[in-house]
């Protein structure tokens, strides 16, 4: 999959948790109903307006908290990427590792307002707002990461090198 | 210059002379531990075909158990059988289990200068004893588990000074809380804890702000190792010790001194960790409280219980407000029934649950109403963390949780210490 992406920005404030992105209630729920729960607690209504390949823009610590997989969740609601002022280190891990290109951008919330469309390449690090025609140069995403994001994540690798069955085991439902 | 702790640790973890901030360390691990919940959850449960090394891998049931739900119990079902399957000597079912952090300390699984893997976010714990562990999540865990391998980002650290001996009822928690409120996020960073007052610090207190390390981002936390970390480890590991230690002359982002003498009790307002809270003594609010929680990886331990148990010994929990006490293992649970601590709580009016992740993730064993205000000593005060977001939660220590049970509104404990 390619490291550029380009879409409609989502601002988010400082401090979005991962609770907030894949709550307790989305454990119990049958893996296609899971990605309703996204944003409910802070934004409710965003997985019905979000749009596929949409990037979100946050403050600083984007997705501090547990190790949910919360890169799966955004990935089936649509969401393209994540650029955010810094990025919470287990956070990028869990998007990366389900292909989802997630990068630290200090700055990254003063060149978007909600609405306007990005364009991201997580490789150079350069991100733009292609309606002011402004743009930013971060640090790209380490050549391992990039790789990750590439190949769709690391779930399709361990499959295909043989380590690991296909398909999920689904747990019973309630 | 010279190589911190974790810089140190990754190097041998991944074959290197050294490695260097901005590096990426590709690592086999020392041993990988993982949960009920992954196997329960969704989509995230792929059957393993190979294991890198079957007595690398553990198993604890720690999240949802005894199982709430026929959907938790059918992912245990699934354990069971994944643990049969590849004769894991390492596996902790319902009856041994505990929280996974607990266990993995309990049993001498994170050893001083190896690499620790499990998907939880407060994998940190292990840090206190001088083993480089953090969360991996999910999938990383199974690439852990089956190829034996891992890769991370090396930071630049922070290293930490302790010096003095902290006051009564002040303890690990209230550290935390103050280096979070005095220095905020730890994103792209990694932590390193000593000084001369790491002596003074007891192991319970140490595990605490490992374990906390999670709720301001650090990338890995680390702690020296000591006397008092080989006192605790005596008897429980099953090869020999190879601590770490930093060089004289490494190189640190910045090198912080915490006053250990100087602290007191803290209160943490709801939503988020970073610069969130404040010295009890500031705290002017009167906040009424529903529930009061103690437990969790954090502060579930033996020594959290005393201090529950000695704050309310005689007292009575105020009308209308639930105090659930969760141990953090079967072994602490055991342990507290030996020393009379479930009965003193008991008689006062709490709850003492079986040890589980519970209530600190708004799961099962103490879930929060919409409109319903929490303090708890467990890990994160997140909007909905702990049940509906209309709720709000508090964090403070044990002894301040304790406290404010008995009166009902959040409460200095040193106002109710004999």
């Amino acid at each position: 999959m390619s490291l550029v992406r380009e879409g409609r920005v989502w601002v988010f404030g400082d401090n979005i948790n991962t609770d907030l992105i894949f709550s307790s209630r989305a454990f119990r729920l049958p893996h296609q109903e899971q990605h309703r729960e996204v944003f409910s607690a802070n934004r409710p209504g965003w997985v019905d307006k979000v749009e596929d390949g949409d990037i979100i823009v946050a403050g600083d610590n984007f997705g501090m908290g547990s190790g949910r997989p919360v890169g799966q969740l955004l990935a089936a609601c649509g969401v393209g990427g994540v650029v955010a002022n810094s990025v919470n280190g287990l956070c990028l891990r869990n998007c990366v590792s389900f292909g989802m290109p997630a990068l630290s951008a200090p700055g990254v919330t003063a060149l978007f307002e909600e609405g306007e469309r990005a364009r991201i390449d997580f490789a150079a690090g350069l991100i733009e707002n292609l309606d002011r025609g402004t743009s930013i140069e971060v640090e790209g995403l380490p050549k391992l990461v990039q790789g990750l994001v590439e190949s769709g994540g690391t779930i399709p690798m361990l499959i295909s090198e043989g380590w690991i069955e296909a398909e999920p085991r689904l747990a019973a439902t309630i | 210059m010279g190589d911190t702790i974790i810089e140190k640790i990754l190097a041998r973890a991944s074959g290197q002379d050294r490695v260097r901030p901005g590096d990426i360390a590709v690592c086999r691990p020392d041993m990988v531990v993982q949960l009920d919940l992954l196997l329960t959850i969704e989509g995230l449960w792929h059957r393993l075909k190979k294991l890198f090394d079957p007595d690398r891998v553990a198993l604890v049931f720690d999240h949802a158990i005894p199982a709430p739900s026929i959907k938790d119990a059918a992912g245990m079902v699934e354990g069971r059988a994944f643990a049969k399957q590849f004769g894991l000597k390492n596996f902790f079912d319902v009856g041994q289990h505990g929280i996974c952090h607990v266990v993995i300390a309990e049993n001498g699984l994170a050893r001083p200068g190896e690499l620790l893997v499990c998907p939880d976010s407060h994998t940190c714990a292990a840090s206190a004893f001088n083993c480089a562990a953090r969360g991996a999540g999910p999938v990383d865990t199974l690439q852990a588990m089956t190829k034996g391998v891992i890769w991370y980002p090396v930071s630049e650290t922070v290293r930490y000074e302790f010096h003095g001996e902290l006051p009564p009822w002040v303890s690990g928690k209230d550290v935390f809380f103050h280096i979070a409120q005095e220095w905020g996020g730890h994103s792209n960073l990694s932590m390193e804890f000593g000084g001369p007052g790491l002596a003074n610090l007891p192991m319970t207190d140490r595990r605490t702000i490992a374990t906390m390390c999670a709720e301001v981002s650090a990338e890995f936390a680390i702690f020296d190792y000591d006397h008092e970390t080989e006192a605790y480890l005596s008897g429980r590991v099953d090869r020999a010790l190879e601590p770490v230690s930093a060089d004289p002359d490494a190189d640190y982002r910045d090198i912080r001194r915490v006053d250990l003498s100087a602290l007191e009790p803290y209160v943490m307002y709801p939503d988020a960790v970073p610069n969130n809270s404040a010295p009890i003594s500031e705290f002017a609010e009167e906040v009424r409280i529903d529930q009061a929680f103690v437990g969790s990886c954090a502060n579930g331990k033996i020594e959290d219980l005393r201090i529950a148990a000695e704050i309310v010994r005689g007292r009575r929990v105020a009308p209308g407000v639930r105090f659930i006490v969760t141990p953090g293992s079967q072994q602490v649970y055991l342990q507290a029934a030996k020393e009379g601590l479930i009965e003193t709580l008991t008689e006062a009016g709490a709850v003492v649950t079986n040890s589980t992740c519970g209530a600190c993730f708004g799961y099962h064993m103490g879930v929060l109403a919409p409109g319903e205000v929490c303090i708890t000593a467990s890990t994160r005060n997140f909007k909905g963390r702990m049940g509906s977001a209309d709720a709000k939660v508090y964090m403070g220590a044990p002894a301040t949780v304790a406290a404010s049970a008995l009166a009902g509104v959040i409460t200095d404990p040193r106002t109710l210490s004999r």
